[in-house]
């Protein structure tokens, strides 16, 4: 399969007014965003003000008390609240969870063939297989090795491969930084700029590391206690917000 | 090996050993063996949900009584062939595996153990109060006259139908372990969370195992009232099922076939010894101390001291 088959696809990502939360505690309040095709937006904020709940909402696994979430893929909207997971990653939406959460017992390989586990990612299976190794070498060489023993930026490489396994438009990344050494972190982030270029992903990335996540992102959000109180339209907008360098950069 | 010629093997075996064992004297001796079958089977179907999906079931009893009654009751009803009690039974007990995992599908961990703790202890107080089944009393089952196929005993029989249910269950433990649907379990073992994200369907596949397991269980009990003649509801549903049905995939190691199978041979085995030199009181105690033992020193079973040996092997040649 060439690339320039894979990135026919146009995506782009549709978050209105979303309220969630679990039982009592709400979490989200009144959060719209938009993810345009072919761009890379990155969700700013510290611990525990809801990035990682946002994208859970996105998937299915976490159910939206209010508002919409709107995918539209090649022209033909979804709406994907109360969509069940499977569901919405056969539409071509992938996380990359929070945390690498890989399949610790399994090979590397068995790890990205489960990645193709939906039905119109299991009949390319050795395409893109094939391909995965090509943006990964290093995955290629340790195929066989139990996911578990790899370092932290290895297993985040396997949590990118695997999800690209699934042949996803819309790629979401929940905290690729947490837990990694500093070169490791600059890495990985460059790598999902590579990718997202390569193959004109569409990307909404969760990440506290203010810093690494604007080298690729277009634009930004920054969402403190479950609000977004920041939009910032372009890299230069973000950096000179004043509420980024109290956050961020203890001004 | 591919799963045909795995079945056939399995099967030849199974045929060998029914053949085999009629030169056997000693009537006793299918008694026990009927036991350890009876294991093979329990712990087979055990693992298929607490080994390969990761889910720990504590309410094996309960499964098991559900065959052991679906057949007193069919039995009673129309005299039915064995056949017939052993297709029915296991459909029920799968049948109530679905309804588990629809009720417990968020559950995860020690709340899932409960929860089918209480399923075992639901239906245990629903047998014991339900009059036509033998209720709290118990019921009878005359066992047949005639024995078909011409064997010698009527355990005799009944061992060689416990043999090939046995092969059964274990060739379906082969396939489901080698398969998709195999790897999408050990998914969900691993990390349920990035198995959903990956597009694994998880519910679905969840549901199959519960069903296929409990399914499992129900057929282990489904010959149990011809073989002891008298079921009361303490002894259908006795804790060691539930016991026995968990150390022996842990003794045995729990991702593989053949783990469940090497630890309900051995384990059942050595309790048969002992209720007939010592005593059957000995035999929980020894569970409990095999139990630890292992926990502690081998987590991964029998199977895992292959594994490693195998790993050694392999790395010095």
């Amino acid at each position: 399969m060439s690339n320039s088959e894979r990135a026919s696809h146009a995506a782009s990502l549709a978050i209105k007014d979303v309220c969630a939360g679990y039982g009592a505690v709400q979490v989200l309040r009144n959060v719209s965003l938009d993810v345009a095709n072919a761009q890379t937006v990155a969700l700013l904020g510290t611990n525990g003000n809801g990035k990682s709940t946002l994208m859970k909402c996105i998937m299915g696994m976490v159910r939206p008390s209010a508002g919409s979430i709107i995918a539209t893929l090649d022209g033909v909207d979804h709406d994907l609240v109360g969509m069940p997971t499977e569901k919405i990653v056969d539409l071509g939406i992938t996380l990359v969870p929070e945390g690498r959460r890989l399949f610790p017992r399994l090979t590397v390989e068995e790890n990205l063939l489960l990645g193709a586990y939906r039905p119109a990612a299991r009949s390319r299976i050795a395409d893109n297989l094939a391909f995965c190794f090509e943006a990964f070498p290093r995955l290629a060489e340790r195929r066989n090795q139990l996911a578990g023993s790899m370092s932290g930026g290895e297993q985040q490489m396997v949590a990118l491969a695997r999800a690209l396994m699934t042949v996803p438009k819309i790629l979401l990344i929940d905290e690729p930084s947490v837990g990694l050494a500093p070169i490791f972190v600059s890495r990985t982030i460059e790598k999902i700029g590579e990718l997202k270029e390569r193959y004109k992903l569409t990307v909404l990335m969760a990440e506290q590391n203010f810093n690494q996540a604007i080298r690729i992102a277009d634009c930004g959000h920054v969402i403190v206690h479950g609000h977004l109180e920041f939009h910032g339209r372009t890299r230069a907008e973000l950096s000179d917000n004043e509420m980024v360098k109290k956050l961020y950069l203890g001004a | 090996m591919s799963n045909a010629r795995f079945a056939t093997i399995a099967l030849l075996a199974g045929v060998l050993l029914i053949v085999g064992a009629q030169w056997i004297q000693n009537d006793y001796f299918f008694n026990a063996a009927y036991t350890v079958l009876m294991y093979v089977i329990l712990s087979t179907a055990w693992n298929i949900l607490g080994g390969y999906t990761g889910y720990v079931n504590f309410g094996t009893a309960g499964f098991f009584a559900l065959g052991v009654y679906s057949s007193i009751v069919l039995w009673k009803a129309f005299h039915p062939p064995l056949a017939v009690m052993i297709v029915v039974g296991t459909l029920v007990a799968a049948l109530a595996g679905v309804g588990l995992g629809y009720l417990t599908m968020r559950l995860r961990g020690h709340f899932f153990a409960i929860a089918t703790l209480a399923l075992a202890i639901m239906l245990f107080t629903f047998v014991t109060n339900w009059d036509y089944a033998g209720g709290a009393r118990g019921a009878y089952v005359i066992v047949p006259r005639e024995v078909p196929f011409g064997f010698a005993r009527y355990i005799r029989y009944l061992f060689s139908v416990m043999v090939l249910l046995s092969v059964a269950s274990i060739v379906v433990a082969r396939v489901v372990e080698r398969s998709r649907l195999g790897r999408g379990l050990a998914a969900i073992r691993d990390d349920e969370l990035a198995a959903e994200c990956a597009g694994v369907p998880t519910l679905k596949l969840k549901l199959i195992s519960t069903a296929l397991s409990g399914g499992m269980m129900g057929l282990a009990g489904t010959t149990f009232p011809f073989f002891i003649s008298f079921v009361e509801p303490v002894g259908a549903f006795d804790l060691r099922y539930a016991v026995n049905a968990i150390a022996m995939p842990v003794i045995g190691g729990m991702t593989t076939w053949l783990g469940p199978l090497i630890g309900a041979v051995l384990l059942g085995t050595v309790q048969q010894l002992v209720q007939v030199t010592i005593s059957s009181a000995w035999n929980l105690l020894i569970v409990g101390l095999l139990l630890v033992g292992f926990v502690t020193m081998a987590p991964e079973g029998i199977m895992g001291w292959v594994f490693a040996w195998r790993r050694r092997r392999a790395r010095r040649s």
